[in-house]
């Protein structure tokens, strides 16, 4: 066992961990931040994306002591100082950007990770960077009109499917 | 998954250190390597993390060489502006968030038979820079996950000579965004380079009658006539050998207008 120290949300945390512990186990069953979701746990779905030093990597792709000293965004840390919606969390509320809602939190910070570095992407910019999350319900629609929304423009305007 | 060692080295010394240790294994951004020892296909006794290590990291242009350090993801790479066709090609692997992680030297250590840096390389006839030597590209792919890599030795660096034209075009294999087939062409100082990826039972490897008749005339229209043969080629649900076959035939045409 080996200690591992990074910033959560803004909080600094430790524990100790296994080299094969993943990062998603370290936030899940450690942290207790359930709100990233492990579904594939091949890399391949998205649902446990987070932001780690500000990019969004896959966390279940990822050991936990290779965040040792990282800053860690997850869903946890999306919601304003209030406990109120963030402004992509309550798009998605907005435009039921979600179905059985298991993919959410991933797409969730997927959307946060393409609005910083393209604030106003276009319809297929938004499919394109999606294409690390899978959502079951196939509820693709939705989710881009509510990436679409919180970027600040008409989805009327600029959904064309 | 198995249980293992997890050792962070700082400098490139004490990584080649716990490298020489029975059965340490090197970690870069563990994109393949993660869901590897998720399956139990391989079960190494340490992890060598190669991500603390500052001399692997960096991009730079110099005389017209693009060295990009090993450490650097596809997101970095992609970033560089200096070899656009390289920066498509990093651009085009796997998905954002993969891409964050991911890096070249880890795809060139692991040469995936499908994967898209391997082409970039042999394609640009890069230099393949390593802790103990300088190989070249055409003397570095040796098969199927197999490299002329010596065990424990590290990628530090690799060098593209930068074309005057190049472009990679791939057909993505749409869930796994692999290469079902990806060609690199390339004309520079060196010649004419036309490098398949994701075709060959035996890796990345480079289609001479392409380049010779490119060589004389580098448009789409010099390779009208000319088809690669199926023989040894990769045949799975996705294609058989002959549609592979038919495919470099078409990414070659279509890199060689792209490259312009």
């Amino acid at each position: 066992m080996a200690q591992v120290s990074m910033t959560v949300n803004g909080m600094r945390v430790s524990g100790e961990v296994e080299g094969r512990t993943l990062l998603s186990t370290f936030l899940r069953d450690t942290l207790e931040l359930t709100g990233t979701h492990v579904g594939c746990d091949t890399g391949q779905c998205g649902a446990c994306t987070i932001h780690v030093d500000g990019v969004s990597v896959k966390s279940c792709n990822m050991f936990a002591l290779e965040a040792e000293g990282a800053e860690v965004t997850t869903i946890e840390g999306m919601a304003n100082a209030d406990g109120s919606l963030g402004t992509i969390q309550q798009a998605f509320q907005d435009h039921h950007g979600l179905q059985c809602g298991f993919c959410t939190p991933g797409m969730v910070m997927a959307a946060a990770a393409l609005l910083k570095e393209n604030p106003k992407p276009s319809e297929a910019e938004i499919r394109t960077y999606l294409s690390g999350n899978l959502c079951r319900c196939t509820g693709y629609h939705n989710i881009v009109k509510a990436i679409l929304a919180a970027s600040g423009q008409d989805v009327a305007k600029e959904f064309a499917a | 998954m198995y249980a293992f060692e997890f050792e962070r080295p700082s400098t490139l010394d004490e990584a080649v250190k716990a490298l020489g240790a029975e059965g340490a294994q090197a970690l870069a951004g563990g994109q393949t390597l993660i869901p590897t020892l998720k399956q139990r296909l391989a079960m190494p006794e340490t992890l060598v993390s190669l991500a603390g290590i500052a001399e692997l990291k960096g991009i730079s242009a110099e005389g017209g060489v693009l060295t990009v350090g090993a450490a650097s993801t596809h997101t970095e790479v992609a970033g560089q502006t200096a070899y656009p066709a390289l920066a498509h090609l990093a651009r085009g692997i796997g998905d954002p968030h993969v891409r964050n992680r991911g890096t070249i030297g880890g795809s060139l250590a692991n040469n995936d038979p499908s994967a898209c840096y391997p082409a970039a390389a042999l394609g640009s006839g890069a230099t393949i820079v390593t802790n103990a030597r300088e190989i070249a590209a055409d003397d570095y792919f040796t098969g199927l996950f197999e490299t002329a890599l010596e065990e424990g030795e590290i990628i530090t660096e690799v060098r593209f000579p930068i074309p005057a034209k190049a472009a990679y075009v791939k057909f993505e294999q749409p869930a796994s965004r692999f290469a079902l087939v990806g060609v690199f062409v390339s004309k520079g100082e060196g010649g004419v380079r036309v490098a398949v990826t994701g075709a060959s039972e035996a890796g990345v490897f480079r289609w001479a009658e392409a380049e010779a008749a490119l060589a004389s005339d580098f448009s789409a229209a010099a390779l009208d006539g000319l088809s690669a043969s199926a023989d040894d080629l990769i045949g799975d649900i996705h294609g058989s050998p002959a549609y592979r076959a038919h495919l470099i035939g078409v990414l070659t045409k279509r890199a060689v207008q792209a490259a312009g």
